[in-house]
């Protein structure tokens, strides 16, 4: 018998070894049959469909789409970046919320966050230029939906349900913005809440609400928080829930044009 | 008359031809309406049929060719049942309903199911790949922005002092700047909510053009694009253009009036 090299032996060994794992009860527990990360994993055209098919992500796609649908030119990806960024913010919102307390030391939390946490600032940036991002990246969605005449039958509902989403994210950017509780964030609410207070009849209660008085105090400032950490994201996965049921639901993506 | 197509015709002649003991021909006129129907009298009793089990498992043949368009033999019901011949009562139990061709139905659906072929690819890993690559992308994009820019973080809040000028986020400067013009009813809340919001959601209603290639909505297309060109410069003048007491400023002589982008602007 021919004399293997160590490398050879070497890999071998680890061949072996990754094999017996991936054939293994624990990994074939977690992976459906046709996932590539099982043994056995070939490129083949029932495979393909059974990554999708026997898969989570059977929630979110099809098995199969439209060949116009995934050159990146139709939809820019948009809308699955809107997505993205979504999940960004949830992860970093998440991580700044072990450190920050929606009181009257809101704005030292935020400087202590920026200044002796590891981390700290990179990812305070990252939640705010995100936030910026997606808010920019959900309008050229919807300018891409538009150009495309994708709101056209069967699609005007979801079109409906964009234009919240679209309103959620700005209400969701809104609260964010007060809470570093600076002069920037108190100021730029107390302009946008006093719009509120000029709508007709109902002006006066509709900046109360917001304000939970009659100006930006702590207590809007615990009233923001609530809606920006539990009340608008439970509202907008909801959304985005129907709306990616209803892009599937209306024959996939539109077009060609 | 309906028109039947001749091979089935011709078959049922057969097959009645066969269980009546006639011609062809004779069975074929008397479809045709050409001559008399022979009447077959049927067996009178069950009970020859449960005497005589046996003929009636013998001849299956009839019983299987003689199939619905066996046709126009009138119901003999209401005729006299007169064996004719010991023959007859081994066919007598599969002629004793009688059937009419009434018509023929075309095998069709009833429902026509168009599925026409569209060229699809799979997900995985045409969708997917590229999906994962533009995930991967952004988050190296946002890493980068996030490590050489600092967000901005002002003096603690103070009602007391009131900044000049007081500027909403960048989102929202458009509308502000709509505000300096409008009274406030029409545009901090008629504009946004009327315009922007329910006319928006019901835009799809209202446009029932139903082409979608650019050429055929130009309409459309062009109301889009002078919006977006609105919104724009509406919002890079309540950017960069709008100083104390909401003047005009020129940003290269007077400097930027706005403080969220400041490290982006002041970017060196
Ligand atoms: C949080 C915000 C949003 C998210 C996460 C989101 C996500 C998506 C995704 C993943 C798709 C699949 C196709 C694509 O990527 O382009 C899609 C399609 C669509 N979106 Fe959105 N979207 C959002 C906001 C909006 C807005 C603001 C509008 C319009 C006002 C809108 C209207 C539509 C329509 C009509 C489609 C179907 C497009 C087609 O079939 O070509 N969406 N959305």
């Amino acid at each position: 018998m021919q004399k293997l090299s160590l490398r050879d032996r070497i890999k071998e060994a680890r061949a072996t070894a990754s094999d017996s794992f991936r054939g293994g009860k624990l990994m074939s527990s977690i992976f459906r049959p046709g996932s590539p990360f099982r043994k056995g994993y070939v490129d083949s055209p029932r495979n393909r469909s059974y990554v999708v098919m026997n898969n989570v992500l059977y929630h979110l796609h099809p098995v199969k789409v439209k060949r116009h649908g995934v050159r990146l030119s139709y939809t820019l990806c948009l809308g699955g970046l809107s997505f993205f960024l979504f999940i960004v913010l949830t992860i970093t919102g998440i991580w700044l919320m072990f450190y920050f307390r929606p009181t009257e030391l809101a704005y030292v939390d935020i400087q202590t966050l920026q200044t002796s946490i590891a981390f700290g600032s990179l990812v305070r940036n990252m939640h705010r230029w995100g936030a910026h991002l997606m808010v920019l990246v959900v309008f050229l969605h919807m300018s891409r939906v538009f150009y495309h005449g994708a709101y056209k039958a069967p699609r005007e509902f979801n079109w409906v349900i964009g234009v919240i989403l679209l309103l959620l994210t700005l209400l969701l950017s809104f609260t964010g913005y007060l809470l570093p509780w600076d002069q920037l964030a108190i100021w730029a609410v107390t302009v946008g809440g006093n719009m509120a207070g000029y709508t007709p009849v109902i002006g006066a209660q509709a900046k109360f609400g917001l304000f939970a008085g009659l100006e930006a105090t702590t207590a809007t400032l615990l009233r923001f928080y609530v809606l920006h950490v539990l009340f608008l994201p439970f509202i907008i996965v909801i959304f985005m829930a129907v709306h990616f049921w209803r892009v599937r639901k209306d024959g996939g993506i539109s077009g060609p044009l | 008359m309906v028109d039947i197509p001749e091979h089935l015709l011709q078959r049922s002649a057969e097959a009645r031809a066969k269980a009546l003991g006639i011609s062809v021909e004779q069975a074929l006129a008397e479809m045709k309406g050409e001559s008399d129907p022979t009447v077959i009298s049927k067996e009178p009793e069950v009970k020859t049929i449960d005497e005589t089990p046996a003929p009636a498992a013998e001849t299956p043949a009839p019983a299987a060719e003689t199939p619905a368009p066996a046709a126009e033999t009138p119901a003999p019901a209401a005729k006299a049942p007169e064996p004719d011949t010991p023959e007859e009562v081994d066919f007598a139990p599969e002629v004793k309903v009688t059937q009419r061709l009434l018509t023929v139905v075309k095998a069709k659906p009833i429902q026509k199911s168009v599925s026409e072929p569209v060229d699809k690819v799979n997900t995985w890993p045409h969708l997917m790949l590229p999906e994962f690559v533009s995930l991967m992308a952004m988050t190296a994009f946002l890493i980068f922005l996030s490590a050489i820019l600092q967000a901005p973080l002002l003096e603690e809040a103070n009602p007391n002092v009131t900044p000049n000028p007081a500027k909403a986020p960048w989102y929202f400067l458009g509308l502000q700047e709509l505000l300096s013009y409008w009274d406030p009813q029409i545009a901090g809340v008629m504009i946004p909510l009327v315009l922007g919001v329910v006319l928006w959601m019901a835009f799809p209603y209202i446009d029932r053009n139903p082409e979608t290639h650019p050429s055929k909505r130009k309409f459309a297309i062009m109301f889009y694009t002078f919006f977006l060109a609105g919104a724009g410069v509406l919002t890079i003048i309540g950017v960069l253009f709008r100083g104390p007491g909401w003047n005009w400023t020129y940003p290269w002589i007077d400097g930027i009036w706005f403080d969220d982008l400041l490290d982006w602007i002041h970017f060196e």
